[in-house]
Formats: structure tokens, sequence, C-alpha cells
């Protein structure tokens, strides 16, 4: 399967619910159609989200790795910020990043994220991303990979405010699922009020390449270690720019040696 | 080395090969020839293990020869500790996976190489060779061992560094490709090589350079070779000691290296219709 879309024009998709509501979600509201809510439960009620300004002119790098459970984060980039996040989302039952990102003008955001999720664990990425004024940027890049029963999810809002031309955001979700019982869900979503912007989403779900197996195999690599050589090479790059991008990239390829 | 009998495989239900019987000795290099749609491939495939390829009757039993590193035989009682290092003990090849037929020394050269982007040339190919070498139980080779051992290789073909240190076979040329996975055999050593149309896509100095690898690499008493081919230049470059011709599954004429020439001068139907 590989359905892959590129907006250069005005267009209007439907409306994402905000992820951030007061009450307790159900499967109703759009942005928790996926969420493990036994495990929210637990959670519940969620303390307030964690609000980063970055202000004019200003840069930020983090690297999010959660141990699972909701991390949500409100950020705000002001005229000219830049922000970059990393985002390797693997660890306990359920795990869910939520980013609301607000773009002044020219501001530059960049998300590269890879979930894993093995045996019934759940990983989710929620993102809305309101390009407020014009000329801002936005890059997210998602790598998702399920083994077993287990669920990946992203879910990805582009609002473009009105007036706010020369936006150019992209949204790439990639998903391997490596077992007929995993799930993977991609809604990249577009909602544009502005006639001259670039916004491109794909999002594509696949399974890994068997001639290429065979491939690795016929030199000698035993199958689970040529499809972790396959999967390694899938969530290649995602991490290079991060802080202590080899840690983060050894923390995944640890965690793909298990699941394969 | 190589001894297939009566072998039967179907792909996708479909009978492809029909009793095909073909005997190689160390040392020789065979050469297959046939029209589209005779069962080249599907031969390799089967060899080589792969699924969807499925063999319904007949036998392959392979015995790879020791290798002159490891000294002693099997009659002096040095038996080596690996099933897949050479014991002189026949193989049943089909009873092993992919990666067990690359450890027991055979090799398949693709037709259509693949592409892995993201993994590089080099790194795959030292977990290959050092795969293979943990599945015979020897050690593994250091990362200075493997990089003279890839430099050497790649020296014999001609080819850049630079490219072993590309991801798979990624943006390469044709021919490029078909280079590459005669590096990627020099490096691997095996005792028995399927090369499935490892001519197509090489212009003729692309052949000349790899029709010399093939002869330095596998030309040698304890190895041998199966060209599986189209047509017949590749075979002036590399000598068979017996061609045969395979249609509608089987072989039907075996001969030596006159019969390429033979069949290159009067056409597939000529030959076939005589036979």
């Amino acid at each position: 399967m590989d359905r892959r879309a590129s907006t250069s024009s005005a267009l209007t998709v439907s409306t994402m619910a905000s992820p951030l509501p007061t009450r307790r979600p159900t499967h109703k509201d759009e942005a928790w159609r996926y969420a493990d809510l036994n495990a929210l439960e637990a959670l519940w009620p969620l303390p307030a989200p964690e609000a980063i300004m970055v202000p004019a002119g200003g840069g930020l790098k983090r690297a999010i790795v959660p141990e699972g459970g909701v991390t949500q984060i409100e950020l705000t980039l002001g005229k000219g910020a830049q922000a970059s996040l990393h985002v390797l989302n693997s660890a306990g039952d359920y795990g869910r990043v939520e980013l609301d990102v607000k773009l002044h003008e020219a501001a530059d955001f960049t998300l590269d994220a890879v979930q894993l999720a093995s045996e019934s664990q759940s990983m989710e990425i929620v993102t809305t991303v309101r390009h407020l004024e014009p000329g801002a940027t936005s890059r997210q890049t998602i790598r998702n990979i399920a083994s077993a029963k287990g669920s990946v999810t992203y879910l990805g809002q582009v609002a473009v405010a009105e007036g706010a031309q020369k936006t150019d955001s992209e949204q790439d979700v990639k998903s391997m699922l490596l077992d007929r019982t995993a799930t993977a869900n991609a809604k990249p979503e577009l909602e544009i009020f502005a006639d001259d912007v670039q916004c491109a989403h794909g999002a594509t779900v696949g399974e890994l390449d068997a001639g290429a197996l065979f491939y690795l195999a016929s030199r000698g690599l035993p199958p689970a270690r040529a499809k972790q050589l396959m999967l390694q090479a899938f969530v290649a790059g995602v991490f290079d720019e991060a802080e202590e991008a080899e840690k983060l990239a050894e923390a995944a390829l640890s965690k793909l040696g298990e699941m394969v | 080395m190589l001894q297939i009998n009566n072998l039967h495989t179907t792909v996708a239900d479909k009978p492809i090969l029909k009793g095909l019987s073909l005997a190689i000795n160390a040392g020789e290099v065979h050469a297959i020839m046939g029209p589209n749609g005779a069962g080249k491939s599907t031969l390799a495939y089967a060899l080589g293990g792969r699924d969807g390829y499925d063999v319904t009757e007949g036998s392959a039993a392979f015995t790879p020869p020791r290798h002159s590193r490891e000294g002693g035989s099997p009659e002096e009682g040095t038996e080596l500790d690996s099933r897949l290092r050479g014991n002189d003990e026949e193989i049943d090849l089909l009873q092993l996976d992919p990666h067990e037929r690359a450890a027991a020394g055979l090799f398949l050269g693709f037709q259509y190489p693949v592409e892995i982007p993201g993994v590089s040339n080099i790194q795959f190919l030292r977990e290959a060779a050092n795969a293979q070498r943990e599945a015979r139980g020897e050690e593994a080779l250091s990362g200075g061992e493997f990089l003279k051992l890839a430099r050497e290789k790649a020296g014999l073909l001609k080819m850049d560094m630079e490219m072993l240190k590309r991801p798979v076979n990624v943006g390469f040329s044709g021919g490029e490709k078909k280079r590459n996975e005669m590096v990627q055999m020099g490096i691997l050593d095996p005792r028995l090589a399927i090369l499935d149309e490892t001519d197509s896509g090489l212009d003729i100095d692309a052949l000349r350079v790899v029709g010399d690898g093939i002869n330095k690499i596998m030309r040698a008493p304890d190895k041998a070779v199966l060209l599986i081919t189209h047509y017949q230049r590749l075979l002036e470059y590399v000598q068979p000691d017996y061609v045969h011709i395979l249609a509608d599954g089987r072989i039907v004429r075996t001969g030596g290296p006159e019969l390429a020439k033979q069949l290159e001068a009067e056409g597939y139907d000529a030959i076939m219709e005589a036979a």
C-alpha cells in the first residue's frame, strides 16, 4: 500500500477535535480514537501540559524519550525561532506524545520521531501544528514499526491560519508491520485558510520486502539479523541531527533487536 | 560438489522444473543456456532456497570440498566440528535454510541485485562474512582483516572502495550492481557459485572485468561455477567445461564449449529440434 498526496493550493479537510479535552476522553474524540483508554484511566487526571516558549530568534533542541504514559507539550515559537524535537516512543504499555505547536512568522519546527511497539504495546504521536503567521516551516518525519499485537498511531494536523502565506509544511509518515496481528494508524491532516502555501503529506504502510530479505539471507545472514538490518535501514537517519544522536539510535536498535 | 537428481519445482503451483538432473564436480565450470521461460532463474532460486520456489520431487546433494586453508582431510580423521565446513560429507541442500546454504559454501549471483537503502555495502558484507564464519565454527574477522580482504577483492573487480561504503546497490548502474555481486563473491569465498545472468546489463569492458573476476575467484580445484546465461558472450571470457541446454524444465542437451557456439549460430529452435 502506498498513498501519497501533496497539496499546494487552498484546501480544507475535516477539523480535528482539540487534543486536550478537560473531560476524560473517549474513542469518539478524534485525537483519542486509537488511545489505550484502560491505560489512560490509571493516568487520569493528567497533569497540566508542559508549556515551552521559544522567543523570537531563539532555538530549542530536545530529545524526548518517554518511559510510557502521556507526555503533553505546548510549544510556541516566536518570530524566526527554531525548534527541533527528536522522539523515541517505545517504552511502557501505552506511550503517547502530544504536541501542540504554534508558529509565528518565519518560525521553523522540526519533529523527527521513531515509534516502536511490540507485544501488546500501544504507541502514539498526536500533533497539532498551527501556522499562525506567514513564512513559517514545519517538517515532521515519523517512522513507525509494530510487531505482534503492537499498535502505532500518528495523528497529525497542520492548520494554516488565514494570512499565513508562504507556509511550508511537510508530514512524512511511514509505518512497517512485522506481523499480520500488528496495527498502524496514520492520519496526516491539513486545514488551510491561505492560498499561497506548500503543504505536503504522505503516509505509507508496508511490510519487509521478501526479495530483499532473501538477498540478505543468500549472503549468509540469519533471518532475524536480516530483518533487523532492514529495520535499521528503515529508521536510519531519523536521529542524525539529534543531541546524543548515537545514544538515541542505539536505544532504538536494541529495541528493534527484541522485535524481530 | 553438486548432484541434482530429477528436480521438480513449482512456482505458484505451476510446474517449472520437470525432472532436471545435473552433476557438477569440483574444478568445473558449467554453463546452462536456454530460452526465456525454460526455468533458468527458477533453478537458481530453488537451489538458493527462496520462498515460493517449491521443490516437489527430486534431490540436490551438496558436498563442499574442504577449504585449502583448513588443512588435513577427512580420511586422516581430522574432522571439523561443523557439518557446513567441508568434511567431504554430503549435505542435503534442500533441507537447509538460505543462510545455511550460504555458510556451507553456496553463492547465488542475482540477475537483479536488490537495493537496500540505509545499509552500507561494507557493513552488510562484514556481517554476512562473519555470520557465515560463525555458522561454520570459525573465528570472526576483525575490522582490519575484513577491510584488507574487501580492498583486495574490490581491486580485483576494479571497483572503487568508495562504492563499498555506499548503501547496498542504491544508485548503482546495472553494470555496477553486477560488479558488486562479484566483489561480494570474492569476499564471501564460496565453494560453488551459481551466477544468474551475471552478464546481462554489462558493456564489453565490464564484461571482461567480470569474466576475469570469475576466473580469478572461482577457477580453482576445490571450487565450481554454474553460469546461467542467455548469450554466449560471457563464455568467451569464462571458458565452460560443459554447456547444457535447458528447455521446458529439463536439460535437453549437454556438450562442450562448442555447443554454445553452435547455439549462437543456429538458435535454440534448430538445436532443440535436433535434440
